[in-house]
């Protein structure tokens, strides 16, 4: 086993074990945390298929949260509150199906156009349809607009309930689980592959007769709809949706979580969201000046840690992709 | 329509225009000759508006505060360069990216310590604080027309430094060819700290335009930057005209939308409807037309030469 | 016997737990922004709270004061965040604060599912006012809707025809622009709901109110967006043709930096608001002399909430003899709102929204020079919210 294998079984077992810990000894803030984590973490790990396996670096994804959000939010809404009685529903399946359905065919649509550009115009483009969605749900007065959503009543499953704090983390850790295996199953196919060699030399793949519009395409929409599904999981979390969740501040927040942890590994987003979560805990419970430290942290991460702190862990220090 | 209005409202926009220029300028430069992404860029520009704010304060004269805090921004400009930048030009824009957000962290949290939360409001000497009658009900507050003027004459400037000059020769080859312009005897270090700080204090002179309309506040960078990508990225990276025009038909496209879209829609929905609509396609429209350049041209108006 | 000891280790721990929890203090947690360009107002709320304290000798009763002050960042997720770990990990008594709507609602659930108190010392959505209100909620402002409504009303007493309105297009404001319409009765010429957040040069905006000919102009701008506002109202020259009538624009802490700004178009605009620096009441006096000894300004309306919000605590407190165990007696307690408010004496709605009287403010001189507000007259008496039909409470 190298030391990535390691640090990856260490991360999962951890994950597994303290958060039960936490709240047999009291801490149930500790649980809250680690549930964020976890469901920021999924999102990373989505984005990562794009940015470190595809060499897509999306700086919208904080839109397919916010969209996975509303569409557990909305449903809900108007079970409560009467209306469109076509999508009013507190069913669970109904509202994540809704939530991965209406991401993919987001991540389809914009994708289409996204792909036509490379590089920092390809950030840029995405950051323009987030922004275009932010502001869409700024101005729908009657889920809230700027002031938000809030979701009273969380999915409903069959066996779980999601109001119990430990059922929602472990759903959370079982998905995390899921889209690990997901992303690692996708990168080490055929299809994995030809995605991987496209971000070394797209031209190359072509002349080999790979359509790699068409494959990254597909893994766009799959990431997409992956992040639509941990923006499902955050809404039952928080309770409340607002268009601040999913301003490009945090999209950049997702595109730091995959850099910092390293990028074009299983554990590197992991790792990021994880430390971005707890230094964030930490830095601010001494000073309300902690954007300075914090700050520094990741200027010197840049300079000292080439591809992410795994980089260091693994102790092959190498720089990602151009 | 109104076309008093109209011609009221297209000075608006091309005072935008020219301020988003400052700004996307520098961003510009940085990006296409350096090929490193800044997006501590807009805490620059606020760094700009601080200092000046309170400069004006101690001097009691806002345009000797311009003259003296332009320097003191290139410095800063510089001194970021020399710690932290350069040591960043060889990595990937991702590492760039994340640097430069520390940055803004770093940048911000100062500003916050050294002038407080509040924000400074910026006096402006009396004969800029009026109007001015173009003609017949065309009445533009004084200080709107230095802006203009401002932005226009470092448009000129540049195009002209950068096209018509040695430096901007050795810049322009810098950008494609270093070991090549090394060769020439020239410090490129030198060179592209320069560069560096001339992008720093474009921005912090926007920034020392805006703070007299508005007022110095914290977070002001983070509210422009993105506005300055979209401009460069509808230019074309590196393209001092392609920004230039970029910037002027966002400035234009922004006001003449906020001024006429709801007049606009009226004529085809509900009172109601345009009401809610229109604020909201508005605030899009930049957007939208940024994702529809690039859906045609997808390196903007006007791509870099392949290097 | 094994079990028997059990018992009674546990019920000595329980016990040990219980005189523990009776430790005589009561725990307060204050979520408001202590970061970003928003601390301006958080920090006003923290200096009126810690001035609070101060004034009560550090005691609710017999109880010592146990504060911890939280930062929401201007962030709803932040906002949660803060409060879970207030309610979860340090286990406060009462929740307070609260400056931005969107981090209360996502706040809210929280602080109530936990059976603790909830109290807005600023933010006033019009959900939390009707179906989403609770029996554990109180504020200590107002609903966004009443300010507005108020200045809806002096519009009509000025006989003002025609109106030109301003705002941010966001709920907020959306909320100000239909208060103002629900009680204006001339007639609107026209209306901007600027991009938000970051728009704040108002050109074309001020351009088109210019051209509407309206007799007035309404604006909401609250924060650095009122301090740009005012600053190109007063560039534009409108001042001698559109008097300016706002809500939460101007205010304490806006007025020092119009000041130092040299902004004097300000001078003699309207406000309307429900307390002033100015309110002849002996809380009121000594909150606002203490105030400005202490940290050197005029509070502002947000620090007068902050204010208020830990007296009506402290009634709660005494009311049941420091037994934090009694909700019933507490909510009842500060139902009755039976504390000094520096606004004076008000009432609960059932939604538990303050029924209070809105006056009509003048930016004026004080006699050092320092620009302040003055009460021109009250608008409204015991006014309440039109949300507080729609809240189910009795």
């Amino acid at each position: 086993m190298n030391r990535k294998q390691t640090v990856t079984l260490a991360v999962m077992v951890a994950l597994a074990v303290m958060p039960p810990l936490f709240v047999w000894t009291g801490n149930a803030f500790y649980l809250d945390l680690a549930t964020r984590l976890v469901i920021l973490a999924i999102a990373a790990v989505s984005l990562n298929l794009l940015l470190g396996y595809g060499g897509m670096a999306s700086f919208g994804h904080a839109a397919f949260i916010g969209i996975g959000a509303y569409a557990v939010g909305i449903p809900a809404y108007h079970n409560t509150y009467g209306e469109f009685e076509l999508i009013a529903s507190y069913n669970g399946f109904f509202q994540v199906f809704l939530a991965v359905a209406i991401t993919a065919l987001f991540a389809l649509i914009t994708g289409v156009i996204c792909l036509r550009t490379k590089g920092v115009y390809f950030i840029m483009i995405t950051m323009a349809f987030a922004q275009m969605v932010f502001y869409l749900f700024v101005s729908l007065d009657v889920y809230g607009g700027d002031d938000g959503l809030v979701i009273d009543t969380r999915s409903e499953f069959p066996l779980i309930n999601l109001d119990n704090p430990l059922h929602l983390y472990f759903l959370s850790f079982a998905s995390l689980t899921a889209v690990m295996l997901i992303v690692r199953t996708i990168t080490r196919s055929q299809f994995g592959k030809v995605l991987q060699g496209a971000m070394g030399n797209e031209e190359r793949m072509i002349a080999l007769g790979y359509n790699t519009f068409a494959y990254k395409l597909t893994a766009y929409v799959i990431s997409g709809a992956m992040c639509g599904y941990a923006g499902a999981l955050l809404g039952n979390f928080t309770t409340f949706i607002s268009p601040e969740m999913m301003g490009w501040t945090r999209s950049g927040e997702l595109m730091f979580m995959v850099i910092l942890g390293g990028a074009g590994s299983t554990i590197g987003p992991i790792v990021g969201s994880g430390l971005f979560v707890l230094v964030e805990e930490l830095f601010s419970s001494y000073t309300i000046y902690w954007h300075l430290p914090f700050g520094i942290m990741l200027i010197l991460v840049v300079l000292l840690f080439r591809g992410g702190l795994l980089g260091l862990i693994s102790g092959n220090s190498k720089s990602g992709g151009h | 329509m109104d076309f008093t209005l109209l011609f009221i409202q297209t000075i608006n926009g091309l005072q935008l225009g020219l301020l988003l220029f400052l700004v996307a300028s520098g961003l510009t430069l940085v990006f296409g000759i350096l090929d490193f992404v800044n997006l501590a860029h807009g805490s620059i520009y606020m760094f700009g508006a601080f200092i000046c704010a309170s400069l004006t304060f101690f001097l009691g004269n806002f345009l000797w505060a311009v003259l003296i805090a332009l320097p003191i921004v290139a410095i800063i400009g510089y001194l970021i360069e020399r710690t932290i930048v350069q040591s960043l030009y060889a990595r990937n824009h991702l590492d760039h990216v994340l640097g430069t957000f520390g940055l803004i962290l770093v940048l911000d949290t100062l500003a916050h310590l050294i002038w407080g939360p509040a924000g400074i409001a910026v006096p402006l000497p009396q004969w800029l604080n009026g109007r001015v009658e173009i003609f017949e009900g065309v009445v533009i507050p004084t200080f709107r027309l230095l802006i203009i003027a401002t932005g226009s004459g470092v448009a000129l400037g540049l195009l002209w430094l950068v096209n018509y000059t040695r430096l901007g020769m050795l810049i322009r080859a810098g950008a494609s060819n270093r070991t090549m312009v090394s060769a020439l005897g020239i410090d490129i270090q030198l060179l592209f700290g320069l560069v560096f700080a001339l992008g720093a204090t474009l921005a912090g002179l926007a920034g020392m335009l805006i703070a007299p309309i508005t007022e110095a506040s914290i977070g002001m960078g983070g509210e422009i930057i993105i506005t300055a990508f979209v401009v460069i990225i509808i230019g074309g990276i590196g393209s001092i005209k392609g920004a230039f025009i970029a910037a002027i038909i966002v400035g234009l496209i922004d006001t003449l939308g906020r001024s006429f879209l709801d007049t606009l829609f009226k004529l085809v929905m509900s009172i109601e409807a345009a009401e809610s609509s229109a604020p909201a396609i508005s605030a899009m429209l930049i957007y939208i037309l940024m994702a529809a350049i690039l859906a045609f041209k997808p390196q903007g108006l006007f791509p870099p030469k392949v290097r | 016997m094994k079990k028997i000891s059990a018992i009674i280790a546990a019920t000595l721990i329980a016990g040990i737990s219980m005189t523990a929890l009776q430790a005589k203090e009561v725990k307060v947690g204050f979520v408001t922004t202590l970061t970003t360009g928003g601390a301006v107002l958080g920090k006003a709320q923290k200096n009126a709270v810690n001035l609070a304290i101060e004034h009560m000798g550090g005691k609710m009763g017999d109880l010592d004061i146990n504060l911890i002050f939280a930062d929401d960042g201007v962030k709803p997720e932040t906002g949660k965040q803060a409060t879970d770990k207030l309610v979860k990990q340090d286990n406060v008594d009462f929740v307070a604060g609260y400056i931005w709507s969107h981090v209360l609602l996502a706040s809210r659930k929280s602080v109530l599912d936990a059976g603790k108190f909830l109290i807005s010392a600023n933010a006033g959505p019009s959900p939390i006012a009707g179906k989403l209100c609770h029996e554990n909620f109180f504020s200590t402002s107002w609903q966004n809707d009443q300010t507005p409504m108020a200045m809806g009303e002096v519009l009509n007493q000025q006989g003002v025809k025609s109106l030109y309105i301003m705002s941010p297009n966001y709920a907020a404001g959306k909320n100000m622009v239909a208060g103002v319409e629900r009680t204006f009765k001339g007639k609107v010429l026209g209306k901007d709901f600027t991009k938000w957040p970051g728009q704040l040069d108002f050109s074309a905006e001020l351009a088109k109110a210019k051209a509407s000919g309206a007799d007035g102009l309404f604006v909401f701008y609250p924060g650095k967006a009122g301090g740009a506002f005012i600053k190109q109202y007063q560039q534009a020259g409108m001042k001698d043709v559109m008097p300016l009538y706002t809500v939460f624009t101007v205010d304490g802490i806006s007025l020092p930096k119009f000041q130092a700004g040299n902004l004097e178009g300000v001078m003699g605009s309207r406000v309307t608001q429900h307390w002033d620096p100015t309110l002849d009441n002996a809380q009121n006096k000594r909150f606002v002399a203490d105030y400005k000894t202490k940290y050197g300004n005029y509070p502002a309306f947000y620090a007068a909430q902050a204010y208020d919000s830990m007296f009506l605590i402290k009634s709660a407190v005494e009311a049941v003899g420091g037994d934090l165990t009694n909700m019933d007696g507490m909510r009842t307690a500060m139902k009755s709102a039976n504390y000094e408010s520096v606004r004076g004496k008000y009432t609960y709605g059932n939604n538990h929204m303050p029924i209070q009287n809105f006056y009509l403010r003048e930016v004026v001189k004080d006699s050092e020079g320092a620009w302040t507000t003055k009460i021109v007259k009250t608008v409204f008496e015991n006014h309440q919210d039109p949300y507080a039909k729609d809240c189910p409470l009795k």
